[in-house]
């Protein structure tokens, strides 16, 4: 389908201009209500990620697996600029996807790791063992998560966790009082 | 209820983890939509973006070669492709306060906070459609307006010269499918 270029009003002002497009995507919504039998769309997707659903725990493992490997990365080489990224964004996808895939506690600690690297200024001054230990209690949460006390005690390593991070991020950035307020705040 | 032709939709779906890509073009298809197309960097997605000229752009934020913040940027470039005025709806797990002003800086239209949802994805694609913002051009901003209420009294250096401020009530989703 050959794409029509937007044709746009545009009011002009002293310092700037405000420019209203055509909204070509306004013909795609209407109040014609659902017929009868037919689903919800919102409940139709849920439905076909439910079916997705069975491959969650192994996706999970994918990323349990890419934290580890970047971690151990950095337990053989040091931390650099390169290795630290790939730790993050592994421990920013299980932030971001653990729910999604049926394992919310793991979410916490994964956040905790993402800030512990986000807002320490000069990374190689990040203890390995704190990295470790974030990088072990995820994977513990995530194999333990059948346990019937699993949330309790993922909440538990968090709560610790998160403590330890805090104390060492404040003394990291001593004179930093933006970043201190982001992360007490 | 609101109801939107999915059908019809182009999408594309920019995010460098191939889970979440899946999880999305699961929904999308869920929804109805029968066009998704794929980019899983920001290089990529801004060829996919060229070739496919999308209706929606859904993005993550952090992603290699350069992240979605920096597509933002470079789509939302008046002149420079097919639709600057694409609806950009950016997925991340990044919900502060700052990360949310910098994406509304780079000119996003939505932003969607992990974990993903059924619900808050299909609110975010009817609100770009059912109400769009206005674009503003300035010498140092191009893209949906980032005002989504009027302060008559805001007297800071930002504060728009040459009139009357041009504000849009925006109603809340809840309003326009009542």
């Amino acid at each position: 389908m050959p794409f029509k270029k937007n044709t746009a009003a545009i009011t002009t002002y002293g310092d700037h201009e405000v420019i209203r497009p055509e909204n070509k995507l306004r013909g795609y919504a209407s109040d014609t209500p659902l017929e009868a039998g037919e689903e919800d769309p919102v409940a139709r997707a849920e439905r076909a990620l439910a079916e997705l659903s069975g491959d969650f725990p192994d996706w999970m493992d994918d990323e349990c697996e890419r934290l580890d490997k970047a971690r151990n990365t950095i337990v053989q080489r040091g931390i650099d600029e390169s290795n630290k990224m790939a730790l993050f964004h592994g421990a920013h996808d299980i932030k971001g996807q653990a729910a999604t895939l049926g394992f919310p506690a793991v979410a916490a600690v994964a956040d905790s790791l993402c800030r512990l690297i986000e807002f320490t200024p000069t990374p190689q001054r990040i203890p390995l063992t704190l990295i470790n230990q974030h990088v072990d209690a995820v994977r513990a949460i995530y194999r333990e998560y059948s346990r019937s006390d699993a949330v309790e005690l993922a909440a538990q390593l968090n709560h610790k966790l998160r403590e330890v991070t805090d104390h060492f991020l404040v003394e990291e950035n001593k004179g930093r009082p933006d970043i201190i307020e982001q992360i007490t705040g | 209820m609101l109801r939107i032709d999915f059908k019809s939709l182009r999408f594309l779906v920019v995010d460098d983890n191939a889970h979440m890509r899946r999880i999305l073009r699961t929904l999308l298809h869920g929804f109805g939509a029968r066009e998704v197309y794929e980019a899983e960097d920001g290089a990529s997605g801004l060829e996919a973006f060229n070739h496919f000229v999308p209706d929606i752009v859904i993005t993550d934020w952090a992603m290699p070669i350069f992240d979605g913040l920096e597509l933002t940027q470079m789509i939302r470039q008046p002149g420079g492709n097919a639709n600057p005025y694409v609806p950009i709806i950016m997925m991340t797990g990044h919900s502060e306060k700052r990360r949310v002003t910098a994406a509304r800086d780079a000119g996003i239209t939505e932003f969607l906070a992990k974990p993903v949802s059924a619900k808050g994805l299909y609110e975010r694609i009817v609100s770009v459609i059912v109400n769009p913002r206005p674009f503003i051009k300035t010498k140092t901003y191009f893209g949906p307006d980032r005002r989504r209420s009027t302060v008559s009294t805001y007297t800071g250096p930002e504060r728009r010269k040459g009139g009357k401020a041009d504000v849009i009530k925006n109603s809340t989703l809840f309003e326009k499918v009542r």
